[in-house]
């Protein structure tokens, strides 16, 4: 499934050579064109002025930014002191993406490691078990949790009618459920890429280790996890990315309460707020953080392949 | 060889994979039940019914939900057509046409819609579209889903034609075919699994997209899942249940076809080589 870069075609008697560019021009076009040109313009537009009730006026303005940071009083002209309200959104997200890219990685690894470990035919009917929730829509499966954890709902229902609490536990709209949303909706982009790297692990090694009498764990530790290492971190970048930026998990979970970044930016547009230069503005902070992210997996993984 | 399975198993790794999978069903499997639930609250259990489904397709929300179906699967399946045609050709160019300026540049810009957070391409979209003054709807996003479905479609047929060896396309060329027919007698019908599979998984992603489809969509048109959240937001009913156990079961079937079409392709290089 690597889809990488090409083996047998550094000679020049490829079939289509002389063709590639002309073979690449239409996704160049569509994804230039509708995908990097529209980022360069909400560049653009988070320094523009906003219109009300949505749009802009094209006139320089660092308002967006200065509006995320600084905190200028009612009427803007007290001295800045600094705005945390948006901080704030950005520390939580980054939070609740962080602890559920943990959780994902302590259910996620021993996952990936069974599955991997079987033999035949097996392991491609586990795979495909694990797979399959991935490809079912992501609203149906947060639609699907909201009506388990509701106060009413089939969980506390069944917890009360096992005598395990005498009254239901209130979990929708709290940090709790986001982080529940989030670690449902991404779990298998951990156990996937951990799969892999499992896949490839020699068990040469581990016996070796026991020759020598390294315990179990020491062997875990000193052997294995160094080597299914760039899996384990492909898992945890695929989780925490679309979890930083999440939006269904904390809109249809947490509520007003325990707003996240993408209910922050959806409201710059959809919702009441109608602030485009600043919603760009919060979208750009978002999108510099996810780069950071993958630029430090693009080093990981070139250190990896040095190995 | 008992130490050597015996190497490869940890104390609670089982119990932890029935978890993981007990995590990832019970929600889908606990709304899929309590869609057959006859009683007007999702609360109470009151038999087993199929009154919310005949709701979904004769009810009060039902003309919303038909008109909704109808422009998610005609979306779905033009932007799977037409991701699967782009990437076919992309993937062609990676792979069998020796190296040409751009090509690592090319490849980023395939991945790149998986790396970008989902909730920025909507934003951005939204930002282009209105500022070249392209009326929001249906066109909008038909565009937005080709262009998040190509790296998904590319995926598995730039797999698949990884293991397509240059031997038969070179043995067309050498019985003089031109590079156009030995692209569509050769290559094309040795990539059929591949082509299908990106084909079925550009269309699930695009049929499932809520994010970018709420962002670009403008008033007037929805998609099933942004007419599933629109409910929603007033409530859980039980048509939503059979609603979305109807989706679920959608994605259900593709996947699964995906998976046999690739499965099938695997075999079928196994025996010519």
């Amino acid at each position: 499934m690597a889809g990488g870069l090409p083996k047998s075609s550094e000679s020049n008697t490829s079939t289509y050579a002389g063709l590639g560019a002309l073979l690449m021009l239409p996704s160049w076009v569509m994804i230039g064109f509708f995908l990097v040109l529209p980022v360069g313009l909400m560049l653009v537009y988070s320094f523009l002025t906003k219109e009300f009730r949505g749009g802009v006026i094209w006139e320089f303005s660092l308002a967006a930014y200065d509006q995320f940071f600084f905190d200028r009083g009612l009427f803007g002209d007290d001295p800045p002191v600094i705005e945390w309200t948006y901080i704030k959104i950005f520390w939580r997200s980054i939070w609740q993406a962080g602890l559920a890219t943990f959780f994902c990685l302590i259910i996620g690894f021993p996952t990936a490691w069974f599955i991997a470990t079987r033999t035949g035919a097996n392991k491609s009917i586990w795979l495909f078990l694990i797979t399959i929730p991935y490809w079912v829509n992501l609203l149906i499966r947060t639609i699907s949790m909201k009506f388990l954890i509701r106060d009413n709902g089939p969980l506390n229902e069944w917890l009360l009618s096992l005598g395990i609490i005498s009254d239901p536990i209130h979990m929708i709209n709290t940090n709790f459920a986001v982080q529940l949303g989030l670690f449902y909706s991404y779990l298998p982009f951990m156990v996937l890429p951990i799969y892999a790297s499992v896949e490839r692990y020699n068990f040469a090694f581990s016996e070796a280790a026991a020759d020598l009498y390294a315990s179990r764990l020491t062997t875990l530790r000193h052997i294995i996890l160094p080597f299914v290492k760039p899996g384990i971190i492909a898992g945890c970048i695929l989780v925490f990315v679309p979890s930083l930026g999440a939006f269904l998990a904390p809109d249809l979970l947490g509520g007003a309460k325990n707003f996240m970044i993408g209910s922050l930016i959806e409201e710059q547009f959809k919702g009441n707020a109608g602030n485009w230069p600043f919603g760009a503005a919060v979208s750009m902070i978002l999108l510099s953080m996810v780069l950071v992210v993958l630029t430090f997996y693009a080093r990981q993984q070139s250190k990896g392949g040095v190995r | 060889m008992a130490k050597k399975l015996d190497l490869r198993r940890f104390p609670g790794f089982l119990p932890l994979t029935f978890l993981c999978l007990f995590l990832l069903y019970a929600p889908l499997i606990i709304v899929m039940v309590y869609s057959f639930n006859d009683s007007n609250s999702i609360t109470n259990w009151g038999g087993l019914s199929l009154r919310w489904y005949v709701e979904v397709f004769t009810g009060v929300e039902s003309e919303k939900f038909k008109s909704a179906a109808i422009n998610s699967i005609s979306i779905a399946i033009m932007a799977a057509i037409i991701s699967t045609s782009i990437a076919t050709l992309a993937a062609t160019a990676m792979l069998k046409a020796g190296n040409f300026r751009g090509k690592s540049v090319g490849f980023a810009l395939i991945n790149l819609p998986l790396m970008v957070p989902e909730i920025v391409t909507a934003v951005a979209t939204l930002i282009f579209f209105s500022a070249i003054g392209f009326t929001t709807g249906y066109l909008t996003i038909l565009v937005a889903h080709i262009v998040f479905c190509i790296p998904f479609a590319y995926l598995p047929i730039a797999a698949r034609m990884q293991g397509i060896e240059d031997v038969y396309e070179q043995a067309a060329m050498d019985l003089y075919a031109t590079r156009f027919q030995t692209f569509r007698l050769i290559l094309l019908p040795l990539m059929t699994p591949g082509i299908i599979s990106g084909f079925l998984l550009a269309f699930i992603i695009s049929l499932d997209d809520f994010i970018i489809t709420n962002f670009v969509k403008g008033a007037g048109i929805e998609t099933l899942p942004t007419a599933i959240f629109g409910s929603v937001k007033q409530g859980i009913k039980p048509n939503i249940m059979a609603i979305s156990t109807l989706l679920l079961l959608v994605s259900v079937v593709f996947v699964t076809l995906s998976y046999l079409v690739g499965r099938m392709g695997q075999n079928k290089k196994v025996t010519t080589d």
